[in-house]
């Protein structure tokens, strides 16, 4: 096997919540295991999550909301992820996001949805395990 | 504390009990690996405070230097006061929350609001969109603040915001409707969300950038002081901690923010000893119940040397460390969180143990929502059976003197001192949050408390060890979609029937003085009063202070 590049993972955070202790702190553990990952700051919209994800040549798109609206934002970010990028994005969230939620998000473009608490590494290992490098 | 001779004396019969007790016994039974932020002593004695002279550095409460406390009775006089946060739905459903927790034996109400008006957004703007109502109650205009307030005494009930940014034009509302009371701003009391500068650091909730945003809660500060003398300005450090920093860093914020609109108001001409007696520290309180009772102590007593050293405070109040801290967000957990009431409960009896003036105690569903009735009321309740059934306010100050707590309580204020040394090497708090370096410093404790739980060093009951098979089943509170159309069709309606060449007239009038030096409030009120909304009068300050962006990360 040849030498692949690392894998890219943009970080967002789609509306209004602030809380990115979570996100910043994934940020961190993710370089550590291996990845580069842009992190985009506070108060995205889909869209200019989805250019950036463009932009930046990335593999991954991890969404986090803390404040109720990950129903809303979500799957709009993975229905113009695919409308713009095609089928490449391997999409993931996470949060505080109730159980019941979950499978409306997993049937519109979200992959796996990771809760309070999990471990880095189950993280970083579902991601290798699940992207699609272009 | 005691003398050279005892010393001595302790000296050599602790070293005798190591080798004729101690020693033997480890072998028996070997400790167990400990884990904390600060490595602890097996035991504490004499020794550990040999430096400690009791009048200088202990003393007596309420006198310098008020490690004891800041009042000379403390709680045997009076409690501390109890609030519960809350806001949801639509400003009615909160009015009816509000008055059945006052009903409760609550002293005053906190409102929170929906992130579109801690942004200043109204409900119509497209990036409000589906978030509207949904962790607060959406405040777009007087008529809203009206609705909370109606059938509660504004004189009667203490006043808290959670609007940061914009809390001058939310304050703005609340003394116009009181004033529609029949309520003088001069009888209005209440706290202030007022700390422009741990939105970039904590919760993110900031708009402009640092300027805009100072000078914003300059202005108000101004007209508070002059008009509404019962209102106290908060610091909040809070946040801070719940971002991920640490104990120290969390003090050192406090402290170094404070520092930062001291300095600031000195500019004004603004008396440090009219001003310092308004401010309330915000602080959070995690599960290590000693050093959460040391860091209270600690903070005290070097907020009193700083402003009597570095401030020349002649007012005895400027000297108060007055702290109305909460229980730990980020210390509740989503996974079992019924085991957040035991919680609560450690964290609440550290701040009292650590004399607080007032105390938020979290709902055991806060890790998921905005909580239940029944959740609030199991907090406000904890609060009470803590004050009337635990004995713990019959004495002042009941830990001092423990070898440990003094020793602990000297050591973090050493630290808290370091670190508040190394911001002001890079050139103040403002310095430090502009060049990122202090964001990057919480994100990196952050991921180092991250790291230390996923190995299991750092343990948390119900999430890496003792975990249990069945999935709690809770209620939480989802929010209503209709709010969101309600408040569109309510912030429409109020702009259909205002006078609207008035207000447009106000609102320019407002960027004038904006750019001008003049102070805002008096504008602010005049634009409430004719029904601007909060989104208006936001767009004007957006348009001219501007809008911050975080550094990259």
């Amino acid at each position: 096997m040849g030498e692949q590049r690392p894998i890219r993972v943009l970080i967002a955070k789609p509306g209004l919540d602030g809380h990115d202790r979570g996100v910043k702190v994934l940020a961190l553990g993710l370089r550590d295991a291996g990845m580069e990952v842009i992190y985009c700051g506070l108060r995205q919209t889909p869209d200019e999550i989805v250019r950036t994800a463009l932009q930046e040549g990335v593999d991954v798109i991890g969404l986090s909301s803390l404040s109720g609206g990950h129903n809303h934002y979500f799957p709009r970010v993975a229905d113009l992820a695919t409308q713009e990028g095609g089928e490449g994005f391997l999409i993931i969230g996470g949060g505080i996001i109730p159980e019941e939620d979950i499978p409306y998000l997993t049937q519109h473009g979200i992959k796996a949805i990771f809760g309070p608490g999990t471990p880095i590494k189950e993280i970083a290992d579902f991601i290798r395990s699940h992207v699609k490098r272009k | 504390m005691v003398t050279k001779k005892t010393l001595s004396r302790i000296r050599k019969a602790r070293e005798a009990w190591e080798k004729g007790v101690l020693e033997g016994a480890l072998v028996k039974s070997p400790e167990r690996e400990m884990f904390s932020e600060f490595p602890k002593k097996r035991l504490y004695t004499p020794e550990d405070l040999a430096d400690v002279d009791y009048l200088r550095d202990i003393g007596f409460p309420g006198d310098y230097p008020y490690l004891r406390g800041i009042h000379p009775s403390m709680y045997r006089s009076r409690l501390w006061g109890m609030a519960e946060y809350s806001g949801f739905g639509l400003p009615e459903d909160t009015n009816r929350r509000w008055k059945y927790l006052l009903q409760q034996g609550q002293t005053g109400v906190s409102l929170a609001c929906d992130l579109p008006t801690q942004l200043g957004y109204d409900p119509d703007h497209p990036k409000a969109e589906s978030e509207v109502g949904v962790v607060g109650v959406s405040c777009p205009s007087i008529r809203e603040v009206e609705l909370l307030f109606d059938g509660i005494r504004m004189d009667k009930t203490t006043i808290r915001g959670s609007t940061n940014h914009p809390h001058m034009v939310l304050w703005a509302m609340i003394i116009a409707v009181a004033e529609k009371q029949g309520v003088p701003p001069g009888k209005l009391g209440g706290t202030v969300h007022w700390d422009c500068l741990n939105e970039y650091l904590g919760r993110g909730a900031y708009i402009f950038p640092p300027e805009g945003a100072m000078r914003l809660a300059l202005d108000f500060l101004e007209y508070g002081l002059k008009n509404i003398p019962k209102l106290s300005y908060m610091v909040n450090a809070y946040t801070i901690r719940e971002s991920g920093a640490t104990l120290v860093q969390e003090g050192a914020y406090a402290i170094g923010a404070a520092i930062a609109y001291i300095d600031a108001t000195l500019g004004r001409g603004i008396d440090p000893d009219e001003f310092v007696p308004r401010l309330s520290f915000n602080l959070a309180i995690h599960m290590d119940l000693f050093e959460e009772v040391a860091k209270f102590r600690a903070l005290r007593r070097l907020w009193a040397r700083i402003m009597k050293e570095r401030f020349r405070a002649r007012n005895p109040a400027t000297l108060h460390f007055r702290f109305g801290p909460g229980t730990g967000g980020s210390t509740f957990t989503a996974q079992e969180p019924e085991n957040n009431i035991a919680r609560a409960t450690v964290e609440s009896l550290a701040a009292i143990l650590g004399g607080a003036t007032y105390l938020h105690t979290a709902s055991y569903d806060e890790a998921l929502a905005i909580p239940t009735e029944k959740a609030v009321t199991i907090a406000l309740k904890t609060q009470m059976i803590l004050a009337y059934e635990s004995g713990i306010t019959e004495t002042v100050d009941p830990l001092a003197g423990s070898y440990y707590v003094e020793a602990l309580t000297n050591h973090i204020e050493t630290k808290i001192s370091d670190y508040l040394r190394e911001i002001e090497a890079r050139g103040g708090m403002i310095e430090a949050i502009n060049s990122g370096w202090f964001q990057s410093e919480i994100a990196r404790a952050a991921y180092q408390k991250q790291r230390e739980i996923e190995e299991g060093k750092r343990i948390i009951v119900g999430v890496n060890k003792f975990v249990s098979d069945e999935k709690s089943r809770f209620h939480i509170h989802r929010p209503d979609p209709g709010v969101a159309e309600e408040m569109k069709r309510r912030v429409r309606k109020i702009r259909e029937e205002r006078e609207d060449l008035k207000v447009r007239e106000i609102l320019s009038g407002l960027t004038r003085a904006a750019q001008k030096k003049e102070n805002l409030v008096p504008a602010v009120l005049d634009a409430v009063k004719a029904g601007a909304t909060m989104g208006e009068i936001c767009s004007v300050f957006r348009e001219v202070f501007g809008e911050y962006r975080g550094p990259a990360f």
